[in-house]
């Protein structure tokens, strides 16, 4: 069997991450971009795996562990966040939620 | 030998199917998705049969034939390799989950034709086979646990397929949550797992667990901690005591979902896997007894539920409950073939009575109340002949695959190495009792006067390819035990024959005798039973059947020759009756102990206090330090120009002592 080199995976995680990047910019949909952020962390979290798969480490791991927690709780509150969103704006248009604008 | 050494092929059919359906269902015809969901299955059930006559081919020391396909884990000394393994065990399984799965793929077709959302019922429906097959086949803990958590999922996405329906997306939360806390302990068990072993594959956990000695405790106490904790994943997948709350709940789902998942596969998954464990199982003596006492008990205590409910549903949800609870009883007694047996005249029987039970709700235009069925015999005649069949054979009469499972499953708990009077006589009460629950369940159906009005309801036979499913799982359920129907004779019991490998190799020395001697020569009960016509007529007057038919006689005393009994009765036991109805008000009692705390704790403590007081309090409380500082020092500000002049001057006073007091320290 082949080894995959490190850099397809850095690639494939730079296209992810550029993919998360345009949704984030372009989506108006708030769960839309809050999907785009994920797809961002764990854009990252590929090229933490295909690190320390590399190099033998396990540090790429733990960081992986701790970005996957980070966005678990991110999850978590970010969800609620919408839903009370979508409660009291009956919205979820982003360009719609201008509460603050000057 | 193509499907041997490709088993992947098995597993990537019906993932294809549920992403061709997921991704382009949408805007296709029905029949379209019909023969994508229906083609990938039934393609895998091929494949499965395809795979059987290969794998007859194999020689004894070839199996399990173990197929490693990449690395997927690699983690310092952590190494996980995606493999997909095939045994006797994985064989039955494949058979029983492809063979019924693709029976109500066709059933769905006909029963969900009217609703909205089809691709999307049946890209979840795929996607369910796909990970059932991979937690079957799995040759290592952690892709079985991939299976284990996929079917959950699609579970918990099926439950609440009319998700617009509170009730529905409440119960598939329940399902989901539930199952979860018992998922708790079987990740922590595939810690230890690792812990202890080093190794997550099956046949590297089975070797070393081999070697371990029964006289050394530290090895029988983790051995014992890996068994139970393994077994709280099991106890909330296969709805046992105390997890069993969210199965009857889930019947809000579409019955072929019931049928598939609640009953015929995914709840048996929890007798799967502690079958596949058994070699730390049967060292682990203690766990053992409490696999037992949860499955007699769990039987018993369920099968009290059904006796009063009236919901069609709800009373083959509680009874799938209690047959569960037979598959693990004959697991805790040692008797895995006999569990793995049940389980798959289980799939038979139990899908067929969920099937033609959505049979009746569509035919009654989607009533599930039975005390508003009644006399549909002459109308709906298929659905009626497949479902006395089903019922006789779950009530274990004599020549029906329920009578073949539970016969030999109390055979076991009666008179196997690991036998116990109590957990038998639970186990034969609960056979009494399930025998009267679904005689009850089809008297009042399909007998008596109708308790509709027939103006208004226009009882219909459901389409042909609902009723080909039925009479196919009839057919399974009368021949389908009949594997072991020479042992009656005295010959072999082919099933357990079949699977007396996977079982045996393994196996504690002093087990392994007994096990050989059960499968091989059942005459060692005493040379009193010795003819042939001696055992027959031994097996069919076991306790089991005369408790069978005694149910039989009983539902039809208090259903058809008495109709007015059975409210006399639950008004003389009322207390009792209430107590049956509500269900021990076991969901009240998980309320008030589990969940109010928690959503007064949430409420009271996390939201009033902690985020409305502390957090908010700082970043209300900065606010104002900075409104009421920016307030007093606003005073100043009061355009009174003798103020300003004193402010000055104070000023350059204060600037002057406080250049005088540097220098001064300069110079010193």
């Amino acid at each position: 069997m082949s080894v995959v080199p490190i850099s397809w995976y850095l690639v494939l995680s730079a296209i992810l991450f550029g993919l998360g990047v345009i949704a984030f910019v372009f989506k108006r949909n708030i769960i839309t971009i809050f999907m785009s952020i994920e797809l961002m962390l764990n854009a990252v979290n590929l090229a933490f795996v295909a690190f320390a798969r590399a190099r033998n480490q396990l540090d790429g791991l733990v960081f992986v562990f701790f970005v996957i927690v980070v966005a678990a709780a991110e999850a978590a509150v970010g969800l609620a966040i919408v839903i009370m969103l979508a409660r009291n704006r009956e919205s979820l248009n982003v360009e719609r939620i201008n509460l603050l604008k000057f | 030998m193509p499907i041997l050494s490709h088993l992947w092929i098995i597993l990537a059919l019906p993932l294809a199917g549920a992403a061709i359906n997921g991704l382009f269902g949408k805007r296709w015809p029905q029949s379209a998705v019909n023969s994508v969901a229906v083609g990938s299955v039934s393609l895998a059930f091929l494949a499965v049969l395809e795979l059987v006559r290969e794998f007859s081919h194999l020689a004894q020391d070839q199996i399990p034939y173990v197929g490693n396909y990449f690395t997927w884990i690699t983690a310092g000394s952590f190494r996980v390799d995606f493999s997909l393994q095939v045994d006797q065990l994985t064989i039955v399984m494949l058979l029983t989950v492809s063979f019924v799965g693709m029976l109500i793929h066709i059933y769905s077709t006909g029963y969900m034709a009217h609703e909205g959302g089809y691709y999307r019922f049946f890209c979840y429906l795929n996607l369910f086979m796909f990970f059932m097959l991979t937690l079957v086949m799995a040759a290592n803990l952690i892709v079985m646990f991939v299976g284990w958590e996929g079917v959950g999922l699609c579970s918990y996405l099926l439950i609440g397929f009319w998700f617009l329906k509170k009730s529905a997306a409440d119960a598939g939360k329940k399902a989901f949550i539930t199952t979860r806390i018992g998922d708790l302990g079987f990740m922590i068990g595939l810690l230890l797992v690792f812990w202890t072993f080093n190794s997550e594959s099956f046949g590297e956990i089975f070797l070393q667990a081999g070697h371990m000695r029964a006289e050394s405790a530290t090895h029988v106490g983790v051995l014992t901690a890996i068994c139970l904790l393994l077994f709280a994943g099991a106890v909330g997948k296969s709805a046992q005591l105390p997890l069993y709350v969210w199965l009857p709940d889930a019947m809000e789902g579409p019955t072929p979902v019931s049928a598939l998942i609640h009953a015929a596969t995914m709840v048996t998954a929890g007798v799967y896997m502690v079958a596949r464990m058994h070699p730390l199982f049967s060292r682990a003596p203690i766990a053992m007894f409490a696999v037992a006492v949860v499955g007699a008990v769990t039987a018993f205590y369920s099968a009290t539920i059904g006796l009063v409910q009236t919901d069609i549903k709800k009373v083959l949800a509680y009874s799938t409950v209690s047959q569960l609870g037979y598959m693990f009883l004959a697991c805790g007694v040692g008797a895995y073939a006999a569990g793995i047996f049940h389980l798959m005249t289980h799939a038979f029987f139990k899908g067929l009575l969920f099937l033609a039970a959505g049979s009746v709700i569509h035919a009654m235009g989607g009533e599930q109340d039975m005390m508003k069925m009644g006399g549909l015999r002459k109308k709906i005649p298929i659905t009626y002949w497949t479902m006395l069949i089903a019922t006789l054979a779950i009530a274990g009469i004599p020549g029906f695959a329920g009578f073949f499972s539970k016969d030999e499953i109390l055979e076991a708990a009666g008179a196997g190495p690991h036998a116990n009077l109590w957990l038998w006589l639970l186990g034969v009460i609960g056979a009494g009792l399930t025998s009267f629950y679904m005689f009850r369940l089809v008297f009042l159906t399909f007998f008596g006067r109708p308790r509709f009005d027939e103006h208004k309801v226009h009882v219909h036979e459901s389409p042909k390819n609902m009723t080909v499913s039925l009479m196919i799982l009839a057919f399974c359920s009368i021949f389908g035990g009949w594997f072991a129907a020479p042992h009656l004779v005295g010959g072999t019991e082919y099933f357990e024959h079949f699977l007396h490998p996977v079982f045996s190799s393994y196996a504690v020395q002093a087990a392994t005798e007994q096990a050989g001697s059960l499968a091989g020569n059942p005459g060692a009960e005493g040379g009193m039973a010795s003819s042939p016509a001696m055992e027959l007529l031994h097996a069919l007057t076991g306790w089991p059947v005369i408790v069978g038919i005694l149910g039989l006689l009983v539902a039809w005393w208090f259903y058809i020759k008495k109709p007015e009994a059975p409210k006399l009765l639950a008004q003389k036991i009322h207390g009792l009756y209430l107590l049956l109805l509500n269900k021990y008000y076991v969901d009240e009692i998980y309320a008030a102990l589990i969940v109010r705390p928690l959503l007064w704790i949430s409420t009271n403590v996390l939201w009033h206090g902690v985020d409305q007081g502390l957090i908010d309090g700082i970043v209300n409380g900065s606010a104002r330090v900075a409104r009421e500082s920016g307030g007093k020092v606003r005073e100043l500000q009061s355009g009174n120009t003798r103020s300003y002049a004193a402010w000055v001057v104070i000023g350059a006073v204060g600037f002057t002592v406080l250049l005088l007091g540097i220098l001064g320290m300069v110079v010193h």
